[in-house]
């Protein structure tokens, strides 16, 4: 990479301000396209069967009467999709997953598809389809899943991680280990030694928008796909390898997006549409009901975590260990290994272990969730180290103050720190009003601290300038949380011009080179590096259009404050030439005028933030209201900082939902009992408070401006915030999230009764 | 001379070594000579790794320079949301 990354401090004036958000209007009037907002002449509508049954035997499926119904053009099942994964085992879950090959692994798994003219077409004959299935025990619960007389879900399945290898089967897919000194002599040292079991239920990411989209297949072998999605190369590269289709051949335009938070990171229906389109010869339009996203698209995993945390009784921690269970549905994943990578990362630990098991369940296949894996890791630590400090009579600041992680602390998943950004956090809380305003009766203030990695990756942008001097910029990155705007103030200041003379889009898989997906909160870090690129090597172009107009040598111009000048005072007479001036001569001096930019953007830092928030529970009903809640986070370097502020609250929203009324609740039969907003509550305005942000700037010295990203880690805190919180109103600690109504009640009654 | 620490999964595909000295000035010289010593590594390596080198992750560029006595580790390759 020629690009320099390195940060370098200058006077700014574009960006850090807070220009109206371009996609707004749009938005709110119904103007912006969705997924589902996209319609092509003839198309079909798909319908998808799905499993009725928590595991069952596919002993046989007749589509005869669906396929000879009227208005029906295509039908397909596993047999539609070939194992093209040559041995894969990630990609081969996700074939698997779109569409069940020998069994059904979840309450909704698919086994069937129909492509009609109508959708009721489409329903009628999803019901003439008669599936023969074997039903099979069932487990949902990951720590019944791990008993040794479990229903094993895959026979092929041995626990990894282990020497040696067991030679029977398991739903302990893998065992991963992390740390360093020696956890016992840390105990043996301690004056105060906490050990406690922790519960976290699934959630769902619960994006407003279901997945939709449009897929056309044509004979020659091309194909489109309109859908949305949070990485629209990375589904154009998954649908290709599992139909068999040549991926420069498939172009996925992405539309808007109604939020995704990991979960459209994934291929669920996607294929499906493609594969319907391509035996039907007509485009197919597949939305998912809310039921269905529920039922059949990742949620994250329900963990089971042990935590044994030890300190002295002057408030540093000897010694920390966790064992953490996560289940990561039907398939093998590494969801407890990045649990057990962040769940101590907060802390400067000379002793430590963690343990992750992935645990195999008969619920739907997980997909990230923003952070995923480390919300779950930081309720249970925070959780004991809010009780440790309890017990040993300290502030739960100053005790997380004492033994934060800090530039040299040996990480507990390994590398040694860097400068970071925790310390600065929990000083600023300590510092904060809201941690000293007064409670009333039935309150409580809970604090917690938070980590994740963040990352780069492969990032295209490509910018034109106009013939008028404004400018078009397209990013492969989709923009889930604002970054077309960011990708505008960063070009604005790079080249010296207005905001409003600058137009981003998202180009579709055939502009632009590949781009990986918005995940990892990479969207600002990535693509605004690359803009900078691209603009540099435009301001490269436009200096020497200047020096052609000028007919002077390139070297004697240089670019300054959006103008090409002309160095020294033989050239005392020319007049700096701007962008807009420039450009109005580029067809004469050589034509259109662009910078492209093809590059890795790597080095985005690992990322803390602190919350504080305030409670109050009803001790009749068990009920929670947050009354206050504040988030502290570092942003490196906010680039329009209302966005920044919005991912602060909306993953504190999210944290609050997870917190306190959301969960997957299933029956014993292992179905899914609450599939739908009523009865799996996500909080709406009227629950919440205004959420206060703080943000920290401490430049990130691998980005141009030292921006960090700051998508995920404001969902890290927030349980172990409210159940602090709320363990500290009510005077019970509460270990199982959701902190819901009859939790408290329950745990209310079992203090009563000693 | 790199000194690599690899994580725990990787330990018996390199001789249940925990760490490993590998002449290398980049990342992509340091995972193919790996790869020559431990044919077991190379999977890993094509698929599923980052590189944390001063507590820096890598995830995709290989032309990264190692520092004289940088601190690195493999790592498993993240995911995220």
């Amino acid at each position: 990479m020629s690009f320099d990354a390195a940060y370098h401090e200058k006077k700014l004036n574009s960006v850090g301000t807070r220009p109206l958000r371009p996609d707004g209007v749009d938005k709110v009037t119904g103007k912006a396209r969705y997924g589902a907002d996209f319609n092509v002449p003839g198309q079909l509508v798909a319908r998808v069967l799905r499993s009725p049954h928590a595991h069952a035997r596919i002993v046989n499926i007749d589509t005869s009467r669906a396929e000879a119904a009227k208005g029906v053009k295509a039908v397909v099942t596993a047999a539609d999709f070939p194992d093209l994964t040559n041995g894969n085992a990630e990609m081969y879950a996700i074939l698997d997953n779109c569409m069940a090959r020998n069994k059904v692994m979840y309450d909704g798994h698919a086994v069937a598809a129909v492509a009609a003219i109508d959708a009721k077409s489409a329903r009628d004959a999803l019901r003439l389809i008669k599936v023969e299935y074997e039903v099979l025990p069932h487990v949902v619960d990951v720590d019944a899943a791990m008993l040794p007389d479990a229903p094993v879900l895959n026979d092929s399945v041995f626990t990894g991680g282990v020497e040696p290898t067991p030679t029977t089967p398991s739903n302990v897919c893998n065992r991963a280990e992390f740390g360093h000194g020696d956890v016992e002599a840390g105990f043996a040292k301690a004056d105060v030694i906490i050990e406690r079991s922790y519960k976290t239920e699934q959630t769902h990411q619960g994006y407003i928008e279901p997945h939709a989209c449009v897929a056309t297949c044509n004979k020659d072998g091309t194909a489109e796909l309109w859908v949305c999605t949070q990485g629209h190369f990375v589904f154009r590269q998954n649908c290709a390898d599992l139909l068999g289709l040549d991926a420069s051949k498939l172009r996925v335009t992405s539309s808007e997006i109604g939020g995704g938070f990991g979960g459209k990171t994934h291929v669920w229906t996607e294929p499906v549409a493609l594969a319907l389109s391509r035996k039907a010869g007509r485009s197919v339009k597949l939305v998912m009901a809310r039921e269905e996203v529920f039922r059949a698209s990742g949620p994250t995993s329900a963990t089971s975590i042990d935590v044994k945390l030890g300190a002295t009784k002057d408030g540093k921690i000897t010694a920390g260990l966790a064992t953490l269970r996560y289940t990561g549905g039907p398939y093998p994943g590494m969801w407890a290994e990045l649990g057990a990578m962040t769940s101590f990362a907060c802390y400067d630990l000379e002793n430590v272990k963690t343990v992750g098991f992935e645990v195999l369940v008969n619920r739907p296949k997980v997909a990230a969730y923003r952070a995923p894996s480390a919300p779950m890791a930081a309720f249970a630590v925070e959780s004991a180290v809010d009780e440790l400090a309890h017990k040993i009579g300290m502030d739960a600041v100053d005790f997380r103050i004492k033994n934060a992680a800090q530039e040299g602390s040996k990480s507990s998943y390994g590398p040694v720190y860097g400068p970071i950004g925790i310390g600065p956090t929990l000083d600023a809380a300590k510092t904060h009003a809201h941690m000293s305003a007064p409670l009333g009766p039935n309150q409580g203030r809970g604090m917690a601290c938070g980590f994740w990695f963040n990352f780069g990756g492969q990032t295209s942008s490509n910018m034109n300038i106009g013939m008028d001097g404004t400018v078009s910029i397209s990013v492969g990155t989709i923009d889930v949380g604002g970054s077309r705007a960011s990708m505008a103030l960063i070009a604005a200041e790079e080249l010296g011009i207005s905001y409003d003379d600058i137009k981003v889009v998202i180009g579709d898989t055939n502009t632009l080179g590949y781009n990986d997906m918005t995940d990892g909160s990479r969207g600002t870090f990535s693509s605004s590096m690359a803009t900078v690129s691209a603009a540099r090597n435009a301001i490269e172009v436009m200096r020497k259009r200047a020096a052609i107009t000028w007919d002077i040598p390139e070297e004697d111009v240089y670019w300054e404050d959006g103008h090409a000048k002309a160095a020294g005072s033989k050239y005392g007479n020319l007049s700096p030439l701007s962008v807009a001036e420039i450009a109005a001569e580029s067809g004469n001096t050589g034509g259109p005028i662009a910078g492209h930019s093809e590059l890795i953007a790597d080095g985005a830092g690992v990322s803390f933030a602190t919350h504080i928030c305030d409670v109050e529970v009803d001790p009749e009903t068990g009920s929670t209201s947050v009354i206050r809640y504040t988030v502290i986070q570092d942003a490196g370097k906010a680039v329009h900082p209302d966005y920044v502020e919005g991912q602060y609250q909306g993953g504190a929203a999210q944290g609050i939902g997870w917190a306190l009324n959301e969960e997957y609740i299933y029956g014993e039969d292992g179905r899914l009992q609450n599939a739908g907003f009523l009865d799996y509550r996500v909080p709406v305005c009227s629950d919440l408070p205004m959420i206060d942000t703080q943000i920290l700037e401490i430049p990130n010295p691998n980005h141009p401006y030292g921006v960090r990203g700051v998508g995920e880690t404001s969902i890290v805190p927030p349980l172990a915030a409210i159940a602090n919180a709320v363990s500290n109103a009510v005077g019970v600690r509460m270990s199982h999230v959701p902190v819901s109504p009859p939790r408290i009640l329950a745990a209310l009654k079992a203090e009563a009764n000693g | 001379m790199v000194e690599v620490t690899l994580w725990g999964g990787l330990r018996p595909l390199a001789d249940n070594q925990q760490s490993v000295t590998i002449e290398a000035k980049t990342i992509r010289e340091m995972l193919r000579k790996l790869a020559e010593r431990y044919p077991g590594l190379s999977g890993p390596i094509k698929n599923d790794v980052a590189v944390a080198i001063d507590g820096v992750i890598f995830r995709d560029d290989w032309s990264q320079v190692i520092p004289p006595d940088a601190e690195v580790f493999l790592m498993r390759r993240l995911a995220g949301g």
